[in-house]
């Protein structure tokens, strides 16, 4: 469609202008097209930038800010006295920022030579890199020595990337005495974490796994604080924003323990597994409470190694066990004055009236005899002497009289067959002997012989020690039970003053004769006069003792012959010893168990009176 | 010897006696400067990166400066060899070109070079050339003519595969047509026929061009996979606000948030650091230069001057409606730069020429005219 050229040129010039006008009218069109576009495009940019500022504003600080927990330090913990059970000590671990490492396998390597590393430390190691990103420092191992902090101060040039950190870590200068009772830290683990508020517990690594640590988590962890992170795409960090909200110390918590108490306690033990534990009668303090043997707790708060662990737990003695709540006793004739105070209170016999023992007691028209520990009997005895000498005869009687469902009933009064609920995890129930616990345990009927050695304490009993203490501070407060616990006050920050805990307002005393009290009280006086079983205790010691001596069998001996007791080997008996003193105000009350002994007497005893002498060095210094 | 005296004196005859359009340079300088500021901040004050793009910019300036003394009847005389040298050029980097994935670079030894960015220019040459001799408003044959002149190199770019590139190829020859006078009720008719064919073109498409469109329409499908380009980048935006967090302050670009923050995302960058304000500012800017060369347009002596002219300006104005449409969400991700911002040799040095074409007609408007 070539143009057909015209000759003439002005002809040529005025179409050349006619275009030129049409052009001008189409580039005025496109440029209002344009503008039109670009206005659309400006109410888009306007749409986003004002309609929707608000919205994009957080989604970008969303991108950009990190919130990063800051863990609160953890509470302490001391005795009633100050004196510091728990403390946060600077320590020094090795961290490792992968990504500035070269080559990290060989680096390990050589890093072994200059600082000490267990598999333990590089399995967590390894495990920890998995899950972190490889700019975030991750701990190789903990609690530096001072040697290895210089080994490697010397050699650092050869180790990029790692560094020496300083950061807080659990003590228990106290060890072993406290391992029990306190317990530890450990790292929280996934089945911890489950529990645990996430959100709380963001920035801790450590919880506490046993004993006060676990029992008073809340209160010693404190709140978790935060600041602000900016971080890039790639969730590196990049500089603190100003914001911060400090983390909240967790509170300091003063136990009801006296540790001079505590040490002497666990000193006395020289070693013999058994727990002992002393209650304020008054008020159910638990003023001292060990378990034999015992462990190092600092060894598990930075992670146990596994070959300690298996030694711990494999130990025929079974150090790990807190026997003052968990472990399992026989309380034999440590039962006697609560039975001997029931057959008075429920009106099965008055004080006065005698049992005459024999040797043997024989439950009406049955052949099988059931012993004394004297051959030939202690003749005729009352109350007083029934418990002073520890007469199997006057009890056998007593709980046959009474039956199995008012003997279970009435000891119940006394915390049996139950936890107390002392402020620690892992209470074990122990065994009151009684008809239903039999149906429900064994399916079988109960028989009457039963009921016979339930009275002195053998059978199906099972106590624990801060149960039989429980039992004996209820009956030194007159029977007001208080529930035995640990804490005495807690502290809001160091500059605060300590707040006392209150105690739950105990129930009235379950007794309704004080003078059936009175009468038990002078069995137990009389346990440690000349013709007790534990006479001498209380020699030189200014405060009457009241107690009651217990010499559990751990095996039947209904066929042997009668042997000197102190003959028989020591692993045959558990022993115990229940006292407490100033016996016309008592003040403090011990139970001292022991897995093996002579007897209760013997063994068990003398730890009770040492106790008792540093608790006297203790008000008399103005404690207590 | 003579000829290397004779390109002496050429050049200094150009450098003394510049003929540039003033408003042009200044406006074009301003945008330079705008686009250095901006890229140093999006960098994160990479000085190296700031070097290389200045230095693509004294290039493309001289190319400018160069270009501007040839005369517009110099220019239409080489466009048929022009043209066929820029196809061929496809054709070979269809054969034996290189680059990610894609085949769009050609290696000249000393510098890569794209020949689909030379056709921006050769293109609205030749449909300008074309049509300058034909009988005005062109009609149903003299357009389909044009669209062969059209397809034939718009094809080659589209299966390098770089669709932004083969876009501004269609449109600057769409507009040279446009700028001819074609009838509207031509017009209206294929934009028609072009709607009606949309649904076609989805069958034709690349997947990854697919996942574009697909994120475009629902972004928040896949927020951390396809969708994260756009919504970082309308977050960038957002967040800026009536006057921006400030130069160096946008946090989605210095953090990384915003992906290729210097290239195709750099006007998210700016949005996000100078606010509503600055991009106001801005586009007003880009549209007082697609008006200062439609003027130009308007005011040459001949057709061809015309139609080249007034379609390299309108060309010009669909990099920032597609880069900006991208960014704010409202068009799909294609990869077209934003004119003399956006990080990139080839673009800038092709744009520059481009307005160097624009100079060198404004300079002969009197030769010829009335």
């Amino acid at each position: 469609m070539r143009r057909e050229f015209t000759s003439d040129p002005r002809l040529r010039l005025r179409e050349a202008r006619d275009e030129a006008v049409h052009f001008r009218a189409r580039a005025i069109a496109g440029f209002v097209l344009i503008a039109a576009c670009l206005l659309g495009l400006g109410s888009r940019f306007a749409y986003l930038q004002i309609a929707r500022h608000d919205e994009f504003t957080a989604r970008s600080d969303q991108n950009r800010i990190s919130v990063r927990s800051i863990a609160p330090t953890r509470g302490l913990i001391y005795d009633r006295n100050g004196v510091l059970l728990a403390d946060n000590i600077a320590a020094f671990r090795l961290e490792i920022v992968p990504e500035n490492t070269k080559d990290l396998p060989q680096l390990l390597e050589d890093l072994g030579a200059v600082v000490a590393l267990s598999d333990d430390d590089l399995e967590r190691f390894n495990a920890l890199r998995k899950a972190k990103h490889s700019f975030e420092s991750i701990p190789l191992r903990f609690k530096l020595s001072e040697d290895e902090i210089a080994r490697f101060s010397t050699e650092r040039w050869r180790f990029p990337g790692v560094d020496v950190v300083p950061y807080l870590t659990r003590a228990y200068p106290h060890g072993e005495e406290f391992a029990h009772l306190i317990g530890y830290v450990g790292r929280i683990d996934a089945a911890d974490a489950e529990k645990l508020d996430a959100q709380e517990y963001a920035g801790t690594t450590h919880i506490g796994k046993t004993g006060i640590e676990r029992y008073y988590e809340d209160e010693l962890h404190g709140q978790v604080g935060y600041e602000k992170v900016e971080v890039n795409v790639d969730k590196r960090p990049l500089r603190v924003l100003p914001d911060r909200v400090a983390p909240k110390s967790g509170k300091n918590i003063y136990l009801t323990i006296d540790a001079r108490l505590q040490r002497v306690a666990a000193d006395a033990f020289e070693g013999r597994a058994g727990a002992a534990v002393a209650i304020d009668p008054r008020n159910g303090e638990v003023l001292a409470m060990v378990s034999v043997p015992s462990f190092d707790p600092n060894l598990f708060v930075n992670g146990i190694g596994k070959i300690d662990y298996a030694t711990l737990l494999n130990a025929p003695d079974k150090p790990l066990l807190d026997r003052t709540i968990a472990g399992n006793f026989t309380p034999g004739s440590t039962v006697k004055p609560y039975l001997g105070l029931g057959g008075v209170e429920l009106g099965l016999r008055r004080p006065e009236d005698t049992v005459f023992s024999t040797g043997e007691f024989h439950i009406p028209g049955q052949e099988r005899g059931y012993r004394d520990d004297k051959k030939g009997g202690h003749g005729r005895v009352d109350l007083v002497q029934a418990i002073a000498q520890s007469v199997n005869t006057y009890f056998y009687s007593l709980a046959y009289d009474m039956g199995i469902d008012r003997f279970s009933g009435w000891m119940a009064n006394f915390g049996f067959g139950k936890p107390t609920g002392i402020d620690l995890n892992g209470e074990s129930a122990g065994v009151l002997p009684s008809q239903a616990w039999k149906r429900a345990r064994m399916h079988q009927p109960w028989y009457p012989g039963e009921t016979v050695i339930a009275g002195i304490g053998q059978g199906y009993w099972v106590i624990t020690p801060i149960q039989l203490a429980h039992a004996l501070a209820t009956m030194a407060a007159k029977g007001v039970r208080h529930v035995p616990h640990l804490v005495h006050a807690l502290q809001d920050g160091l500059n605060a003053d300590p707040q006392d805990v209150p105690e739950d307002p105990p129930q009235p005393s379950f007794i309704h004769n004080m003078a059936n009290w009175s009468a038990v009280l002078q069995g137990m006086i009389a346990v440690t006069g000349p013709t007790g079983t534990a006479r001498g205790l209380g020699d030189n010691f200014p405060y009457t003792i009241a107690g009651k001596t217990g010499t559990a069998e751990r095996f039947s001996r209904t066929d042997e012959e009668w042997q000197n007791i102190m003959s028989v080997a020591v692993e045959r008996h558990e022993v115990l010893f229940e006292a407490f003193t100033p016996a016309e105000d008592p003040r403090i009350a011990v139970v001292v168990a022991l897995q093996a002994g002579h007897t209760g007497a013997h063994d068990a005893a003398p730890i009770a009176r040492k106790i008792f002498d540093a608790w006297l060095k203790d008000i008399d210094g103005g404690h207590g | 010897m003579n000829l290397l005296a004779r390109l002496q004196a050429w050049l200094v005859r150009a450098l003394r006696e510049p003929r540039l359009d003033l408003p042009l340079l200044s406006a074009l300088l301003v945008l330079g400067l705008c686009g250095l500021t901006t890229l140093y901040s999006a960098s994160d004050l990479d000085s190296h990166l700031l070097l290389n793009q200045a230095l693509r910019f004294v290039l493309g300036g001289a190319l400018m400066l160069l270009i501007s003394r040839v005369p517009p009847t110099v220019l239409r005389n080489w466009t048929p060899w022009l043209y066929a040298a820029s196809l061929l050029m496809l054709v070979a980097v269809a054969a034996l070109g290189q680059g990610r994935g894609t085949h769009r670079w050609l290696n000249l030894g000393v510098m890569r070079f794209q020949p689909s960015e030379l056709v921006k220019l050769t293109l609205p040459m030749m449909v300008a050339w074309y049509l300058h001799a034909r009988d005005l408003p062109p009609r149903w044959l003299t357009l389909a003519a044009v669209a062969v002149l059209i397809a034939i190199p718009a094809l080659l770019i589209a299966r390098q595969p770089d669709l932004g590139t083969a876009l501004l190829v269609v449109a600057s020859g769409v507009f040279a047509i446009f700028l001819s006078g074609l009838a509207w009720w031509r017009i209206g008719l294929l934009l028609a026929c072009a709607a009606g064919a949309a649904p076609l073109l989805w069958h034709f498409m690349h997947e990854y061009q697919r996942n574009r469109l697909r994120m475009f329409l629902d972004p928040e499908s896949d927020p951390l996979g396809n969708g994260w380009h756009i919504i970082q980048s309308e977050i960038a935006v957002g967040s800026g606000g009536w006057f921006g967090k400030g130069w160096h302050h946008g946090t989605q670009s210095r953090l990384e948030f915003l992906p290729e923050h210097t290239t195709d995302f750099v006007f998210a960058v700016f949005s996000e650091e100078w606010g509503l304000i600055g991009v106001i500012a801005l586009l007003a800017l880009y549209i007082f230069i697609v008006g200062r060369g439609l003027m130009i347009a308007a005011n040459a002596r001949d057709t061809y001057s015309r139609l080249l002219a007034g379609s390299i300006s309108m060309a010009f104005f669909v990099y920032v409606m597609v880069n900006g449409g991208m960014i704010t969400g409202l068009l799909p991700v294609v990869g077209v730069p934003l004119p003399l911002i956006s990080y990139g040799g080839t673009s800038a040095v092709s744009l520059l020429a481009g307005f160097g074409v624009l100079m060198s007609i404004h300079a002969h408007r009197k030769l010829m005219s009335r």
